[in-house]
């Protein structure tokens, strides 16, 4: 029972960082049918210059609570992420708008090599452990443990989701996203600036990119100039898993697979009698993408989806 | 006084090959004007210049004494000038009220819209009554009404019309062409492309005749109907 549940709340969590990345895939996806590669290292790059931030603040001003000097570190990794992914757009897919699909693709792969190493450059190969700034509340229910950072998690995902959704559905930017998906010619023709609103949706992908990067790097308590790759690759699959280009399945796709591979870290060693570790939980993540994928090819909410962004 | 629309010299190519030669073709305030020609003829071509979807080749497009030729699909609709494209273009997955709220996007006169919407339903009161549809689950003739509601929400002062007869059912086309008529009694200058000759010459007051992307005659529609030419070619009159 507390194990079951413990993996739940694990699973929850590690969905949520993955629900807020592959937001980013699916907008992206959605608009203009790009998969953007190097988002997940847009994601790492928000980790890192937080990171740096929060450093430097623990260091030099240690009196400061540790709440604010989260909030100092997102509130400049959020703007870089978001300069970051407009630079993107601009430099690597905007001038091969009309090419054939392979050719972003191959950009997309070149970015966030480029990017990778800049990390590298900047903030060296080590792991960079997240300074001791966070409160370390950890509460009991039913024998299994939460901790202040994975409700925070949950809580600020649920609050981001939200506002997203209601963003897509209700505002102006929102309902010419939309439009612009489903028609750039007709978009135009109704007034709508197709580029604006494509580097918008960039925009908002990247600022939700480094909010996850930031939170996962508070989850797991590190972050390197690699760690962008794994993690955009399980966001891509969970956008995939979801239905990729749909909102609502980036956010399921998420969930579950966070979920998927929480429980089977948790009961791999029990269901292979030991002799498959937690360490195999990626194996689990991709063997049910690939079962998705062979029966329902769409993705789970995908193709038919009407809430397309 | 000058033209609302004036098009001088205008050419299009696909790679080298020209859809549409030198044409020279006016507009002016209020007044329905049209375009015909057989399939292929660089009607579309033309349209999709004038409107900033293609880029021209050569030539010039005046709009209110204005060049608007080198400016984006999207900046020469805010000036005013709404295309209804070939196949209505209505956004499938959108509902009806949302499709014509894409049609006001660039309006901030949130009364006037509102009493515009409020005009399009008496128009057509079949987009009142299916507001909360999505546009894709519309028939044909449906989404026509939506896409010139669609347009009328813009308050354009020209509106180009591509093919709006294509595919609908005769009694449809009738009730398309009523609406187009009232469109362009409330003042608003149309520009009317039409594969369906007969239709397009009784509705306007002045045609152009487009072949192989060229203009081969010019005049009021009632003397196009009666030329002989136009007869055979495209009234379906044999010679």
């Amino acid at each position: 029972m507390d194990i079951f549940l413990q993996q739940l709340i694990n699973g929850l969590v590690l969905g949520s960082v993955y629900a807020l990345v592959a937001l980013g895939y699916t907008m992206v996806y959605g608009i203009i049918e790009l998969i953007n590669f190097a988002h997940g290292e847009v994601t790492m790059m928000g980790a890192l210059v937080a990171l740096s931030v929060i450093g430097a603040l623990a260091l030099g001003m240690p009196g400061l609570p540790g709440v604010l000097i989260l909030a100092a570190g997102l509130a400049l990794a959020i703007p870089v992420c978001v300069a970051l992914g407009l630079l993107i757009e601009r430099v690597a897919y905007r001038p091969l708008r009309n090419a054939p699909r392979l050719a972003p693709l191959i950009t997309a792969i070149g970015v966030s090599i480029v990017l990778q190493n800049l990390a590298m450059l900047i903030w060296g190969k080590q792991y960079i452990s997240f300074p001791p700034v966070l409160p370390q509340g950890r509460y009991e229910i039913l024998g299994a443990h939460i901790t202040d950072v994975q409700i925070a998690i949950l809580v600020l995902t649920v609050l981001i989701m939200l506002g997203l959704i209601l963003m897509v559905q209700r505002t102006r930017l929102g309902r010419a996203m939309r439009a612009t998906a489903q028609s750039r010619q007709v978009a135009s023709l109704m007034g709508v600036d197709v580029n604006r609103v494509i580097a918008s949706t960039f925009a908002i992908g990247s600022a939700l990119a480094a909010v996850a990067g930031v939170m996962v790097s508070a989850y797991y308590g590190l972050a390197h100039y690699y760690m962008g790759f794994m993690l955009g690759l399980k966001a891509f699959s969970a956008a995939v898993l979801g239905g990729i280009g749909n909102l609502g399945g980036a956010m399921l796709g998420g969930l579950l697979l966070g979920l998927i591979e929480s429980f089977g870290a948790g009961y791999i060693g029990d269901l292979t009698g030991g002799f498959l570790g937690s360490h195999y939980q990626d194996v689990f993540a991709f063997f049910v993408l690939i079962a998705v994928l062979v029966f329902r090819p769409s993705g789970l909410l995908g193709a038919r989806g009407i809430e397309r962004a | 006084m000058s033209a609302l629309l004036a098009v001088k010299n205008l050419s299009v190519a696909y790679g080298g090959i020209r859809a549409v030669r030198e044409l020279d073709l006016e507009v002016a305030q209020g007044e329905m004007v049209c375009l015909i020609g057989a399939n292929g003829a660089g009607k579309t071509s033309t349209l999709k210049a004038i409107s900033g979807l293609i880029a021209s080749h050569g030539g010039s497009v005046h709009f209110d004494g204005k060049s608007i030729t080198r400016l984006q699909a999207h900046e020469i609709a805010r000036k005013g000038l709404a295309l209804v494209p070939e196949g209505r273009g209505v956004f499938p997955r959108m509902s009806v009220a949302e499709n014509l709220m894409m049609g006001a996007y660039v309006r901030t006169d949130r009364m006037a819209v509102s009493r515009d919407l409020d005009h399009v339903h008496a128009l057509l009161p079949r987009l009142a009554e299916r507001q909360g549809q999505m546009a894709g689950l519309l028939s044909g003739g449906e989404q026509q009404m939506l896409a010139l509601g669609r347009a009328m929400m813009a308050r354009p002062r020209l509106l180009l019309l591509d093919e709006p007869s294509m595919g609908l059912a005769p009694l449809m086309v009738k009730a398309v062409f009523d609406i187009i008529r009232h469109i362009a009694a409330e003042g608003v200058a149309v520009l009317l492309i039409e594969q369906n000759a007969h239709l397009a010459l009784k509705t306007c007051v002045r045609g152009y005749v487009l072949e192989h992307g060229a203009l081969t005659l010019a005049g009021p529609a009632g003397t196009l109907a009666a030329d002989p030419a136009v007869r055979q070619a495209y009234l379906g009159e044999g010679a």
